[in-house]
């Protein structure tokens, strides 16, 4: 059987968690993956707590929402204390060290820690957080390659002003970049 | 053709509109409130109507309207909207004019929450308005059936003249995944009652009020062979191993896709499980029931509300079998906790 994937990204409302997973659902769907996208939908603003939950598959997706998921991707503290424990044994907590004080209890995990608000204040570019932490992520150990997310990189954000596109490969590319060298 | 990643709610209001709907009537609220921004949208370029209307019994007599004058239309709402409809549906069934309503399902009783159910079901399948009407019930479980059975809801709507209600959990509505985006619908059903102008005709009436005794009764009869015929033609079940289990779980909706991987799971941990998941709720498939019921030994209801449609399934089944219930509201549970169902209940009765 193949292997499915299920990644959470969890933050504040605002943080752009939920256009993280939907970017990576739309560069699964580049591929030829079979992918799903569900928010945890609620009446919640900025600043609330956001999360969704991609699902990759090379076969029919038949549940896009699992309790464990195989990795987790935390922009706040809030969402790496309630997520922690749900990740599955020997999977994969990546966080948002900026705004994560804390490293995981956990022992059985492979942990990433990406600063990405320093390297978006860093850049000037406070809002390109999320995207370098996409980045970043995908370089270490995303389901996508980044090259493939590359390919896929304006129909993703087809519609968007070529500046906004801009903007965001910058920060992305910035996270791969980080990645890279600190890997 | 390539694939296109779409939210539920949009995949659903595309396929209306595929279905050739040039009217939508609607009052906002969460979480369908996606399928009116589409339309709203969508409509004034390509011809259509779209009305925010003063309320929602404004919307469904906008249905009303429309319907008459023999356009594909349809409206959206929740369950507290979904009540408010219910006087305009029960007026549609006897008028016998096609249309279809959507239901994006959140928690009641009263207001409930924004978050997912299917608490509708008793009032989607029993018509759920005053004397006696079915309207053909469809629960998609994902966004490729979500766009389908609307396109499919259209057709059947126009086809036996009556309203079709789509009902989803909110989870469903949210959802992204890709689909295929389907051909426009180009042969429609002739409509030679609409009141569409009387040119060279006599005039075409809509009118609900029956107070000649005979008539009124004669009027039910043939709503009644009606639904008998629906009932022959329509029910739709997706199976999933359920030739030789044990146990077989029911669910609709996306709540029927995600038990899919629970009995997946089951099957690891040595229990013969298998999935029954109603496309439509009414006419409830009891026929694929109650065949299963020949072999399996017992039955669990899985459902986003306290345990409804657990009854269709015990009308099916006739006491053959036990029936059991595992319910939760205002979440749609994780695959894992309905596994842990199945595999409670085959330990309990010493089958692993």
């Amino acid at each position: 059987m193949a292997v499915e994937q299920q990644i959470l990204f969890a933050g504040f409302g605002g943080q752009g968690v939920l256009a993280m997973g939907q970017f990576l659902a739309y560069a699964a769907m580049g591929i030829g993956k079979e992918v799903t996208w569900v928010p945890s939908y609620g009446a919640e603003m900025r600043g609330g707590t956001a999360n969704c939950q991609v699902t990759i598959s090379d076969e029919e997706i038949s549940s896009p929402l699992t309790e464990n998921p195989g990795s987790i991707v935390v922009m706040n503290r809030p969402s790496l204390d309630k997520f922690e424990n749900k990740v599955k044994s020997n999977g994969t907590i990546v966080i948002n060290s900026s705004l994560v004080d804390r490293v995981p209890e956990r022992e059985d995990v492979t942990v990433y820690q990406i600063p990405a608000n320093s390297i978006a204040e860093a850049m000037g570019n406070v809002r390109g957080a999320n995207m370098i932490m996409l980045g970043a992520y995908l370089h270490m150990t995303g389901p996508v390659k980044v090259e493939e997310a590359l390919e896929h990189f304006d129909a993703i954000f087809k519609g968007k002003k070529p500046a906004v596109i801009e903007r965001n490969r910058q920060a992305f590319m910035t996270g791969v970049e980080w990645a890279r060298n600190n890997q | 053709m390539d694939r296109v990643l779409m939210k539920g709610n949009e995949a659903l209001a595309e396929g209306a509109i595929l279905a050739g709907c040039r009217g939508f009537f609607g009052y906002p609220i969460t979480p369908s409130s996606e399928i009116a921004e589409y339309m709203a949208r969508k409509m004034p370029t390509i011809g259509g109507v779209f009305v925010q209307a003063e309320s929602e019994l404004a919307a469904i007599n906008m249905v009303y309207g429309g319907s008459s004058a023999g356009f594909r239309v349809m409206t959206a709402s929740s369950g507290p909207g979904i009540s408010l409809k219910q006087e305009g549906i029960s007026f549609l069934s006897e008028g016998e004019l096609p249309c279809v309503v959507v239901n994006v399902s959140r928690g009641g009783p009263g207001l409930g929450g924004i978050q997912p159910s299917q608490a509708d079901y008793f009032q989607a399948t029993r018509g759920g308005g005053h004397g006696d009407y079915h309207t053909i019930v469809v629960a998609p479980s994902g966004v490729q059936e979500m766009m389908d059975l609307t396109m499919q809801a259209f057709y059947w709507a126009d086809y036996h003249r009556i309203p079709v209600m789509i009902m989803l959990e909110g989870t469903l509505g949210n959802l992204m995944e890709p689909i295929t985006v389907r051909e426009p619908v180009t042969e429609f059903v002739d409509k030679p009652w609409a009141t569409n102008g009387c040119k060279d005709r006599a005039p075409n009436v809509m009118n609900t009020l029956h107070l000649d005794s005979d008539f009124l009764e004669k009027r039910n009869h043939h709503l009644q062979a009606k639904y008998e015929k629906i009932q022959q033609e329509c029910k739709r079940a997706e199976t999933f191993m359920i030739e030789d289990a044990d146990i077989v779980i029911v669910a609709f909706g996306l709540m029927g896709r995600i038990a899919k991987k629970s009995v997946s799971e089951a099957r690891k941990q040595g229990v013969k499980a298998g999935l029954i998941r109603p496309i439509t709720l009414w006419p409830f498939p009891d026929d694929v029931i109650k065949s299963a019921a020949q072999t399996a030994k017992r039955f669990l209801s899985v459902e986003i509300n306290m345990g409804q449609m657990i009854e269709d399934i015990k009308l099916a089944i006739e006491g053959r079998v036990p029936v059991e219930f595992y319910g939760r509201i205002g979440i749609s549970p994780n695959p894992e906790e309905i596994s842990r169902q199945i595999i409670n209940i085959a330990a309990r009765e010493g089958w692993i």
